[in-house]
């Protein structure tokens, strides 16, 4: 059961004001002001308006000072999952996060200190202890007052589908009764240049399953989920905002960062969920595509799609929410997983907005206006590089 | 509880490509010489272990994945098959469901760094063919390639203590039969920002590089076996909690350890970094092994190599039983215990 959940994008910070935006269709590319992008092929992305004052929790101002901006999105997000869910300070509570990049920013500033002037160590211990992911963990650790168990699943754009994969089965395997988890990745130089000199940014607009798509749209945010057992959630009488049915994960060996035409792993991944759910495609009412922009990429999922609901996909409502927030990275899967909770919870199916002609390997319709719909289960698909591919089931708490 | 098999072991480390390489080096009584790497903007070259170049060059090097590769995913993919054995010809046939856990810490920082630097001098030059392999999971990636093995893949981040996490994710998988085998591999790479890092905590721990890998499998037959017999939950550093009590909450929850068996702990030449560690294990005076004396700090290497030199020491019958020591360096301490069941 998801009892808490919390998310960051550039919709704006909380469940209310991506609710909101997701509604609307609403797009939050603008160009961006965090890095230099002088003389790159794009310069827009999905930035964050991060709040001056963050939420009081148990850290010591000196830990939140010297936190990045993407540690400060997971602590956004990781608060209002933990407020919603009603929990206090425990001692065992397993934390499992998805990253890319974790704290990159520091990690640039190390390098740059240690060109620019290489016998000036001032900050740099902080810089080298603090740009790696197990330090934004023991941050929450220390936020919240617990005592994890910590997994940090590092496996390229779907690592937040993984990390709440991972929880789901922690749970189901009786390895506890609580965990917490998601994803999180704010913009970096290393990961916007890679992307641009990879042209895999759109330099137009993002627009997942368009016939003329030309690329995607970087992004930054985090998203958590404070998960519990059906037993514990109704014990204590929590709200349920959902329900993770199924997980599957399978890897595609094709080629590093380009997915197999056909979409074998894909549709591996989608039939693990489904089996681990005991759902198949005629039980599954929306699908929040992996749906990046690329033409690969959504040609492969389109064509996995397509093979994995057979005659259930001619009526499939299909979008990829890319189109809003742009590409996470280590936070889609776990933002797209409350796109998904928001849209059984809330009862509407998330448009694709910017997508207009859309290309014809698509047997699946492909939504692009926002519109009301009762969900009762719902798949999210996460691919990455190295052939990561993972997929989520989500069913209506009610 | 299933038992789990520990069936093959594999090592790339400073002493060379291969367990036996490691085993005459592992458990020496003299570290293995250092060499200097050039840090730019410095006169006095850094102190490290480096793997040497690998002789005869190991056949699946050669596989075309591996061509742009950096060491790390090198080091990843032919600690790991040696590990796998004859068992590598059943993942590629598909008669095996082979499960990939990587753990690593720093991952793959060399082509990160050479990556970031192209960026901050010519943006729009910057390598296309660096940036993919900057992902932590490319390793991973590569040796699923190789195997052409399908299965569950992670990747995990942490520190020292994390190889503990990635065996018990393993047992975890095999125990709810998702997989047939797994393979837990331990691996980083040396660069100089690494080097230079570490410098500011310790002037007297010089890294390494390398990997380690385990590859476990249910005992199916009953036969018994050098088995993984406990991991200890992660004991997290966490602010206001001294890293002894850690540690010695660690030691605590494995079974005691009998006269005759081998403590393979995470020690190095440094007393002040090695202090909460030397102070809980200080009553054993059985056989102690310390590989990281002898071979450098490779972080998630390291630990792998610890347990790799454990497993080996009970399945060559040196001892009954091992508990290797993963004392991390900035996130938690986990304690495996390996028996000859």
């Amino acid at each position: 059961m998801v009892t808490g959940a919390g998310v960051v994008t550039a919709l704006g910070v909380g469940w209310a004001r991506n609710l909101e935006g997701f509604r609307d269709g609403r797009v939050g590319l603008r160009p961006v002001t965090w890095l230099d992008v002088t003389g790159r092929r794009v310069s827009r992305a999905a930035e964050v308006d991060l709040p001056d004052v963050m939420p009081v929790t148990r850290l010591e101002a000196k830990q939140l000072k010297r936190m990045d901006r993407g540690a400060r999105m997971l602590l956004l997000a990781a608060e209002e999952a933990w407020r919603q869910s009603g929990w206090e300070a425990q001692a065992e509570l397993p934390l499992v996060l998805g990253t890319t990049g974790a704290g990159m920013t520091l990690g640039e500033a190390y390098y740059r200190q240690a060109l620019e002037a290489p016998h000036r160590f001032r900050g740099q211990s902080i810089r080298a202890t603090h740009y790696q992911a197990q330090r934004q963990a023991m941050d929450l650790l220390d936020a919240f007052g617990f005592n994890g168990p910590v997994t940090i699943i590092s496996n390229a754009c779907a690592s937040g589908s993984n990390a709440i994969g991972h929880a789901w089965s922690l749970l189901r395997a009786g390895r506890a009764e609580r965990a917490l988890a998601g994803g999180y990745d704010g913009l970096a130089q290393v990961t916007f240049s890679g992307f641009d000199v990879l042209q895999a940014l759109s330099p137009t607009s993002c627009r997942p399953f368009d016939a003329r798509r030309d690329g995607l749209a970087l992004g930054e945010g985090a998203a958590i989920l404070a998960l519990e057992t059906a037993s514990g959630a109704r014990r204590r009488g929590a709200e349920i905002l959902g329900v993770v049915a199924g997980y599957g994960m399978a890897t595609d060996i094709h080629h590093l960062t380009q997915p197999h035409p056909e979409g074998t792993a894909a549709l591996a991944a989608m039939a693990a969920a489904c089996q681990a759910a005991g759902l198949g495609p005629a039980d599954i009412d929306y699908v929040n595509a992996h749906g990046t922009g690329t033409v690969l990429n959504d040609s492969a999922e389109a064509s996995a799609i397509n093979r994995w609901a057979g005659a259930r996909a001619g009526s499939l409502p299909v979008s990829s929410t890319k189109s809003s927030v742009g590409h996470l990275l280590g936070a889609a899967g776990a933002v797209e997983a409350v796109v998904c909770l928001m849209a059984l919870r809330e009862g509407f199916l998330p448009p694709t907005t910017t997508t207009e002609v859309i290309d014809p390997i698509c047997q699946f319709p492909v939504v692009t206006q926002a519109r009301g719909a009762a969900l009762r289960a719902v798949l999210s698909n996460s691919f990455g590089f190295g052939g990561s591919n993972a997929s989520l089931i989500f069913r209506s708490g009610l | 509880m299933r038992r789990v098999l520990i069936q093959g072991i594999g090592a790339v480390s400073p002493a060379g490509w291969g367990i036996a390489a490691l085993r005459g080096a592992g458990s020496g009584e003299r570290p293995l010489a250092s060499q200097e790497l050039s840090r730019p903007g410095w006169d006095r070259a850094l102190r490290v272990r480096r793997v040497p170049q690998p002789n005869p060059r190991p056949g699946c090097l050669g596989d075309a994945r591996l061509r742009r590769a950096p060491s790390i995913a090198q080091f990843v993919v032919a600690s790991a098959i040696e590990a796998l054995g004859d068992d590598r010809e059943e993942v590629i046939a598909g008669r095996l469901r082979l499960g990939v856990v990587i753990c690593t810490m720093c991952g793959c920082v060399t082509y990160s760094r050479r990556f970031y630097d192209e960026v901050l001098h010519q943006p729009t030059l910057a390598s296309p063919m660096l940036f993919p392999e900057t992902v932590f999971n490319a390793p991973g990636s590569h040796l699923a390639a190789l195997l052409r093995s399908t299965g569950p893949n992670y990747t995990l981040v942490g520190d020292q203590g994390s190889f503990g996490v990635g065996l018990a994710t393993a047992a975890d998988w095999l125990c709810q039969e998702q997989v047939d085998g797994c393979l837990v591999v331990g691996a980083e790479e040396l660069d100089w920002t690494m080097a230079d890092a570490m410098r500011l905590f310790s002037e007297r721990v010089v890294l390494s590089e390398g990997a380690g890998a385990l590859y476990l499998r249910l005992d199916r037959s009953g036969c018994g076996g050098t088995s993984l017999t406990a991991v200890t939950s992660p004991q997290l550093y966490r602010r206001g909690v001294s890293r002894e009590e850690c540690i010695g909450r660690m030691r605590a929850e494995l079974p005691a350890m009998a006269k005759g068996e081998l403590l393979c702990d995470g020690l190095r030449e440094a007393p002040r970094v090695d202090g909460a560690e030397l102070r809980v294990w200080r009553d054993w005076t059985g056989a102690r092994w310390s590989p990281r004396r002898h071979l450098g700090e490779g972080f998630v290497a390291s630990a792998a190599w610890q347990s790799v030199l454990a497993v080996d020491a009970v399945s060559l019958g040196l001892h009954e039983a091992a508990t290797v020591s993963l004392v991390g360096c900035n996130e938690q301490a986990t304690g495996v215990r390996i028996q000859r069941l």
